[in-house]
């Protein structure tokens, strides 16, 4: 098991004819992912070589689903139109199957058009979205796997460590860090760090809870909002299992934005030392630098009894 | 993307929201003009910056840090005193809460009528992240620090969450004017306000509108008497007159210019350059460098998939700061190879014959040639295997913190 995407999810691209999708898209079938074609309207009919295989592009989301049965799409779209593409996909899986994951790594969406779209996927239940602005998730498998997005999948193994997090590099850093204690992960998502986005905290801690591949969860936030906040009060009602924790901006100076739209400090709330302190209020192990994830991972394990 | 108050009141007014008449102001000159025009015995003289706590902020001589006057937004009740406002606000330094010591010299004035307040109110719209909806939000204490007010009494602050399938509703707007009190006349006044700044909030791309404060006149009408309006930046490529509105000697001249290269960067006051790819990455890098003793010189995210010239611009932006007295590289290569990256800092150290330590530290995609590439070059390049051991040798080369 893993959490939403299964090692042999079918995936779809959108935007898969243009520079990003296609690249990506190449990555992705190197790394095992069981891509099963793409969609760019006004493009349909064609077909794109990816590892030397031809993969079919399909004018609409409702015509490549219904002709590949996918159980989740990745968007590589330029930011006027990535809200209208996770519309289309959310409209499509709700319709035809009920169910889909959208992954959305487009950075740079207007704010206002993910609060529409935010809006119309949680309209259609079954219809998960993550992102945007993030790397994606994947779930290394035995040989190959899943990965939907745009991290380098050579760093990962299949393991029991599930991740999240806002940011895309520090995502990696916390696999290498896994690594470096001979731990794999169960699923890696990269939430995204936008002020306006679909799956959030929460969501990956309730489904690593009960997600029996996964035995211990490591959880990489920042400055900005309070997101990490309540998912720490959640855990500490709800998870039994260990979690290890990293905040990302205590020297970002109040006011200013960091890079991603979401971090930033605004009115003396959303700094890294509120979010750390809810998270050691929770139980949280917290790493104050990065390259000590591991060494606190391995601290938890043992206190866990699973080292 | 901030605009001034004055740009705020003209994008109000075009979207019918009621406002007091004023002139834009940039000599003395204009602004006793403005006085005579205006026709209003009694005007406001407000200094125009990027920043809150004007009124209660201090002027100074850019030059001498000579005290000038107190507060920069004044009440004349004659042309003499608009004259020594307006001398007194421009060209000096404005020195606010919001501004830190330096301060934000004035470079604009806005001049506006007086009006007959009865009460102020407190309004602001802004995207709420919890929602992930907009968000109105109203107090009965206006003019006040909405943070203090949040803070002693929150039940003074009244919110309506909008859904965006529905948008405002009549309901929302009623609840909300009643529980600031209002009735009659200013409750249907404060609806028809609501509507149109909603409307202009949507269609203008807005991050928030904060009007502080909202009077109720005499003759029961609501009228923005402040306006604080911001962009979301993400929505410019469908607002060609924010060009217009972008007041660039607001922002940091540096700033802007990496940005047009595709770089994302934030000066601070340390002394240790970091060049990252990454917004979190590039954050931990200077959590991790102030960790172990140093101060970070700056925020600076090379992105996802820099090329050589890009790293080489981001050494020169790094280097512009004279506080720089070493760079710390701290590279997770996803999509971007760390043979690319070993290869740019190679070029651009040579270029700009960088004479400061440059602790180099790779992960990731071809991680092995990238590291071989630094070791061959006979630069004075440290290599480090992971950022604790990256952020330590920095500060040890710079002899650390005095």
């Amino acid at each position: 098991m893993s959490i939403w995407i299964e090692e042999d999810a079918k995936v779809l691209v959108q935007g898969i004819t243009g520079k990003q999708g296609m690249f990506h898209a190449d990555k992705m079938v190197e790394y095992g992912t069981n891509i099963v074609g793409g969609c760019t309207p006004g493009k349909g009919g064609q077909t794109v070589e990816l590892q030397g295989q031809q993969y079919p592009v399909w004018h609409s989301m409702s015509e490549a689903i219904e002709a590949t049965d996918a159980d989740a799409t990745v968007i590589y779209v330029p930011p006027p139109f990535a809200a209208e593409a996770i519309m289309e996909a959310a409209d499509a899986f709700d319709s035809i199957k009920g169910e889909g994951v959208v992954v959305c790594i487009t950075e740079g969406i207007p704010t206002l058009d993910m609060v529409k779209a935010v809006s119309y996927v949680e309209n259609r239940p079954g219809v998960r979205l993550i992102g945007p602005n993030c790397p994606g998730i994947i779930t290394p498998g035995d040989s190959g796997g899943a990965k939907i997005g745009i991290m380098p999948g050579h760093i990962h193994a299949k393991g029991r460590i599930g991740i999240v997090s806002k940011s895309g590099t520090l995502t990696y850093e916390a696999v290498a860090q896994t690594m470096s204690i001979d731990e794999g992960q169960s699923t890696c998502i990269g939430i995204g760090g936008d002020p306006v986005n679909g799956t959030g905290f929460i969501d990956c801690l309730a489904a690593f809870e009960t997600d029996p591949q996964t035995e211990a969860i490591i959880m990489i936030g920042e400055i900005g909002g309070n997101a990490e906040q309540e998912a720490a009060a959640w855990a500490k009602d709800n998870v039994t299992k260990p979690i290890v924790g990293f905040v990302a901006g205590a020297t970002a100076p109040p006011g200013k934005r960091m890079g991603h739209a979401g971090a930033i400090i605004s009115g003396g709330k959303g700094t890294a030392e509120e979010k750390f302190e809810a998270f050691r209020a929770a139980g949280i192990a917290c790493a104050m630098d990065p390259s000590e994830l591991g060494k606190v991972l391995l601290q938890s394990l043992k206190e866990a009894g699973l080292r | 993307m901030n605009i001034h108050e004055y740009q705020g009141k003209t994008l109000l007014r075009e979207n019918n929201v009621a406002v007091l008449d004023g002139v834009h102001c940039t000599s003395v000159d204009q602004a006793l003009a403005a006085y005579d025009n205006l026709g209003s015995k009694v005007v406001a003289v407000k200094s125009q910056i990027h920043a809150g706590g004007r009124g209660k902020g201090t002027l100074y001589r850019p030059d001498t840090r000579e005290h000038v006057m107190d507060g920069g937004v004044k009440i004349a009740f004659s042309k003499e005193e608009v004259e020594t406002y307006a001398t007194n606000i421009l060209g000096n330094v404005l020195v606010t809460i919001q501004t830190g010591d330096e301060g934000k010299i004035v470079n604009n004035l806005y001049i506006e009528s007086g009006c007959d307040i009865a009460h102020e109110y407190y309004l602001a719209l802004l995207v709420d992240r919890d929602n992930k909806s907009v968000l109105i939000m109203a107090s009965t204490e206006g003019g006040m620090d909405i943070e203090d007010v949040a803070h002693n009494t929150p039940e003074l602050i009244h919110k309506v969450v909008v859904d965006p399938n529905a948008g405002l509703l009549g309901f929302q707007k009623r609840d909300l004017g009643m529980a600031l009190g209002l009735s009659g006349a200013a409750l249907k006044s404060f609806g028809k306000m609501l509507s149109n700044m909603y409307s202009m909030f949507i269609r203008e791309d807005c991050a928030m509108v904060e009007i502080n404060p909202l009077v109720k006149t005499g003759a029961d009408e609501m009228i923005a008497l402040d306006s604080k309006i911001s962009f979301d930046e993400n929505a410019e490529f469908r607002h060609k007159n924010w060009d217009d509105l972008r007041d660039l000697s607001e922002e940091e001249d540096v700033e802007i210019r990496a940005k047009e290269t595709g770089l994302s960067y934030v000066k601070l006051d340390g002394n240790i350059g970091c060049l990252v790819n990454g917004a979190g990455l590039a954050m931990a890098t200077m959590d991790v460098i102030k960790l172990y003793g140093g101060e970070p010189a700056n925020f600076l995210d090379v992105g996802g998939g820099a090329d050589e010239e890009q790293v080489k611009t981001a050494f020169s932006i790094i280097l512009e700061d004279p506080n720089v007295k070493g760079i710390l590289v701290n590279i997770f290569g996803g999509i971007m190879r760390c043979d690319i990256i070993a290869r740019g800092v190679i070029a651009a150290t040579e270029a700009l014959s960088l004479d400061v330590p440059l602790v180099v530290r790779l992960a990731g995609t071809n991680v092995d040639e990238g590291k071989k590439i630094l070791a061959a070059s006979t630069l004075n390049i440290h290599p480090a295997d992971d950022l604790a051991e990256g952020a330590q040798k920095i500060v040890a080369l710079i002899g650390g913190e005095e």
